[in-house]
């Protein structure tokens, strides 16, 4: 049985780095990559067993579910792991070079796993109590890694990140009281099953309302986004790329279509406050986005505005726009930690994140500036590659719904979206090449690799839709689809 | 009923605490109001009237008992907050060493 090692290797991976890091030379890199690598090998394993079995259920410690804790593998679940194990292990390969430049390389090692460990657990448990601790440990790693480089600005924002993050994780824990007190029970499957055998009851709104406040300040909805743009751009560049890439949609939207779809099973209107949500933050993201002259504070708006695209996808929720949801959570995964790699990249060679210090990098750093044009390309909807294929999936899926005047701004904003991305590529890597910069150098070969590969991965991206590769995707959206018989699955797994 | 209402208050202070005090210290303090407030409610909900801790001892027959897996729970969220707090009070010793103040208005470096 694979699940349990999701969350074994990297809490085992941070104790021992932790303990042996200060004195063995390179052992942190060594085991960070190792344990990176080989969650990679068994998140890719998990999808054959996903085809083979619909759905594994582990019981920890031979506990029976509804009293014991159970982790549950299915479509869905297969499809975040490889997702986050996909990304965090190129970012493991680049922060080898990168992270030189701070002392104590072995900390930011044990914080990442600690929150690679928090990540994967979330996406593995089928406890909702249990989601809550690991939601919590990904949060307070990733509290210490924004606040890492310990300069005044990054202590700023760490500040208001972990004071906003305790906030909204003290609004899950309190739905989770109010869903106990409600169903006597904390096991994912049995609340489903508790709340399908009740009337209809007001409390259940409530209760949506509270995770809906909660995890939609972990993945920075627009009212809740405020820490977002401070705390990604302070952390350092592989971090950056983890919190933006992975973090924000595991804590954020995986956690909250979990809830919505498979356990509370949520009303249509509570859907359509998905579709506002995830509109305002596509508009408002990409407008403050345009405005910013910090590369790593445009990507970071960008992201906001991203998150509303899949967020809008999910809250129209028919099967195709679904789809189009999870298809473009992958893709944003891919060239968003590409983008970040890449604004680390630049500030590496450069000492400078200002677009109005950079120009003409483009003959100095070759590889870092035709992937940033691929990741660009691909985050504004280019044809060939992925970005466009899910944003059409999801424009269609919302015509198709009857959202036609919705789906004319997500259009909109796609446009505003290239805008920023040419400005960001017109100010850095065209242009007029500074005299002082005429002796940089490119990158180191472990960043450059993990760049290249991610840029391919990007554009094979699109590949996912073709009908060879298209169950991997489908798998998950049914598992989303399947709503309240989500139990039936589970309880039938378990016969 | 009042004690779920005296809850709630308890709750909105702390909110206050966080949204309106200036003091970056205050904003922690609040911080913990909240969590116990949280936990304090879910303490709450496992409590039956006149109802004794289900420990099972021989001869003794237990009529009534609280229910025990809410303050198992509350134990795991003290020792989360417990942590959050330490890192945020680490965070804001930092603050003053940077800024020289723990007015969060004149810690403002980071804009747009």
């Amino acid at each position: 049985m694979i699940l349990p090692f999701f969350v074994i290797i990297p809490l085992g991976a941070a104790f021992l780095i932790s303990l042996f890091g200060k004195k063995i030379k390179n052992f942190a890199d060594l085991l960070a990559n190792l344990a990176t690598f080989s969650l990679l090998v068994f998140s890719l394993y998990s999808i054959p067993q996903v085809f083979a079995h619909k759905i594994l259920v582990y019981k920890v410690g031979s506990w029976i579910p509804p009293i014991g804790i159970c982790m549950v593998l299915d479509g869905l679940t297969s499809f975040m792991l490889v997702t986050i194990n996909l990304v965090s292990f190129l970012v493991t390969i680049y922060s080898v070079s990168y992270m030189e430049k701070y002392t104590d390389k072995y900390r930011f090692y044990t914080l990442f796993m600690l929150m690679l460990a928090g990540m994967n657990g979330i996406i593995v448990t089928g406890d909702l109590f249990n989601l809550f601790v690991f939601l919590e440990i990904a949060s307070i790693a990733s509290y210490a890694l924004v606040a890492f480089g310990t300069e005044a600005e990054e202590l700023e924002a760490s500040f208001k990140y972990a004071v906003m993050g305790s906030v909204a994780s003290s609004f899950v824990l309190l739905g989770i009281a109010l869903l106990y007190s409600y169903t006597s029970t904390l096991n994912m499957a049995d609340i489903s099953l508790v709340l399908s055998g009740k009337p209809t009851n007001t409390i259940v709104g409530f209760i949506a309302v509270l995770f809906l406040a909660g995890f939609g300040l972990k993945a920075a909805l627009v009212p809740f986004h405020g820490w977002l743009p401070d705390a990604h751009p302070a952390a350092p560049a592989p971090i950056s790329a983890m919190l933006s890439g992975v973090f924000i949609k595991t804590l954020g939207v995986y956690a909250l279509c979990r809830v919505f779809f498979n356990i509370l099973t949520v009303s249509h209107q509570l859907l359509f406050v998905l579709i506002v949500l995830g509109l305002i933050s596509m508009v408002v993201g990409a407008f403050l986005a345009i405005a910013q002259n910090d590369i790593k504070r445009m990507f970071a708006y960008s992201s906001i505005s991203q998150i509303g695209y899949i967020i809008f996808a999910l809250g129209v929720g028919t099967p195709l726009a679904i789809l189009g949801g999870l298809f473009h959570l992958f893709n944003h995964a891919v060239f968003k930690s590409l983008l970040f790699l890449n604004s680390g990249a630049i500030e590496y060679s450069v000492h400078t994140r200002n677009l109005k210090k950079l120009g003409g990098l483009n003959s100095r750093l070759p590889v870092t500036s035709y992937t940033s044009l691929l990741g660009s390309m691909s985050i504004s909807g280019i044809p060939p590659l992925g970005g466009f294929f899910s944003k059409l999936v999801i424009i269609i899926a919302a015509i198709q719904a009857g959202y036609f005047v919705f789906s004319i701004v997500a259009i909109l904003v796609s446009i505003v979206t290239l805008a920023y991305y040419l400005k960001f590529l017109n100010f850095t890597f065209f242009g007029k090449l500074d005299e002082v910069r005429l002796k940089i150098k490119e990158v180191p070969w472990a960043m450059r690799l993990s760049m290249i590969v991610l840029a391919i991965i990007c554009v094979a991206s699109g590949l996912l839709i073709v009908p060879l590769f298209k169950p991997f995707l489908e798998s998950a959206v049914n598992v989303l689809l399947l709503g309240s018989s989500y139990k039936n699955a589970v309880f039938g797994a378990l016969k | 009923m009042s004690e779920y209402i005296l809850c709630f208050a308890l709750f909105s202070i702390g909110l206050y605490a966080v949204l309106r005090k200036r003091n970056i210290i205050k904003i922690i303090i609040g911080l913990g109001i909240i969590e116990y407030a949280v936990n304090l409610f879910f303490v709450l909900i496992g409590y039956r009237t006149h109802g004794r801790a289900p420990i099972l001892a021989k001869d003794q027959s237990i009529l009534n008992m609280v229910d025990p897996i809410p303050q198992a729970l509350v134990l795991t969220s003290i020792v989360i907050g417990l942590a959050v707090t330490a890192l945020i009070v680490a965070i804001a010793i930092r603050i003053y060493e940077k800024y020289g103040t723990f007015d969060i208005t004149k810690i403002r470096r980071l804009k747009g």
